[in-house]
């Protein structure tokens, strides 16, 4: 069972990362395309954009995150290993 | 190629990755890792020693210490301004600035400071945000604090807003108040400790030049956070006290 558990645990590491980067990628993607559409549209709002942006990229980075710690702690703190 | 140790989790590459390998100490029945409070009484020795110069022999016409030390003073406080609003932000202006410049001065002695000439006999010197139990410590304090900030102005009228809008909602609210610390704690761990990762893998590839952006990469990213955590520390207390 261990070397079933070990590859398992590899697999659901892998496809956590995986599949947590493409929503949040999808979402960032578009909120950088509206920021840059505002700042083409008022040059002089730059800066208050620029600061709302990088929140909110924070903001959906953390999603990603959440899967990088599910796979973190799957290799690192499997609970299912002995 | 690598040793996994079943019975102690943590995973330690040939060439000297090392993740969860921790420096013990064990204090009144307690094991705790020695490494993090290292780097944390550095941390809180110079935020002491920075806070005490740049106040002290405050004149009209400011020195360049003082005036820096009142720019981010001013920028921290209008953190707290702009979530808190105007009437209320004020006693929560030194919770605020005390944990974005610590998180923030945390942050940046993990990837600023050479840690690596000094060994220790397990583990190694890093960031203290790249240990869960740091980040967990800090989301529950800004949990404490908004709590007993909203129980102190409102009373007993503050659990009232477990049913605000609708009484349909209480579950979701309920779940609220373990989400936020979590996800706070995560948010924070998550990054630090992936930029610490892809920093040590990179330099065990090509150790010269490829790492220097990452490592930039790493400083930006480790600012926002920093900004990302009291900012949402700040609304939560607003949420909290409005």
């Amino acid at each position: 069972m261990d070397s079933l558990i070990s590859a398992a645990s590899v697999i659901a590491a892998g496809l956590s990362v995986g599949l947590a980067a493409i929503g949040p990628g999808i979402g960032q993607g578009q909120a950088a395309s509206s920021a840059v559409e505002a700042i083409a549209r008022q040059p002089e709002t730059e800066n208050s954009v620029r600061g709302t942006l990088l929140l909110s990229l924070a903001f959906m980075e953390a999603l990603t995150i959440y899967g990088l710690v599910v796979a973190l702690s799957v290799l690192f703190a499997n609970p299912f290993t002995s | 190629m690598y040793l996994f140790n079943l019975t102690n989790p943590s995973l330690l590459l040939s060439n000297g990755v090392s993740v969860g390998v921790h420096y013990y100490w064990d204090i009144a029945g307690i094991s705790v890792h020695g490494q993090v409070f290292i780097v944390i009484w550095f941390v809180i020795a110079l935020l002491l020693i920075f806070s005490f110069l740049g106040t002290s022999k405050l004149e009209r016409i400011p020195t360049k210490l003082q005036s820096f030390t009142e720019n981010l003073i001013g920028y921290t406080s209008s953190i707290a301004k702009d979530q808190i609003g105007e009437s209320l932000y004020r006693p929560w202006i030194p919770f605020i600035s005390t944990l974005f410049l610590f998180i923030l001065i945390c942050n940046w002695s993990g990837a600023l400071i050479p840690w690596k000439f000094l060994e220790l006999p397990e583990g190694e010197l890093a960031a203290p945000t790249n240990d869960i139990n740091t980040t967990i410590a800090l989301s529950l304090l800004v949990s404490i604090f908004y709590f007993s900030g909203g129980l102190r102005k409102k009373g007993i009228g503050y659990f009232k807003r477990y049913v605000r809008p609708t009484p349909i909602l209480l579950p979701i609210n309920i779940l609220e108040d373990f989400t936020k610390p979590l996800s706070l704690s995560f948010r924070l761990f998550g990054n630090i400790l992936a930029d610490e990762l892809t920093v040590n893998v990179l330099t065990i590839l090509v150790p010269l030049v490829i790492p220097l952006p990452i490592m930039v990469l790493g400083l930006f990213a480790s600012t926002v956070q920093a900004l990302i955590f009291s900012t949402l520390a700040a609304a939560y207390i607003a949420e909290a006290v409005e």
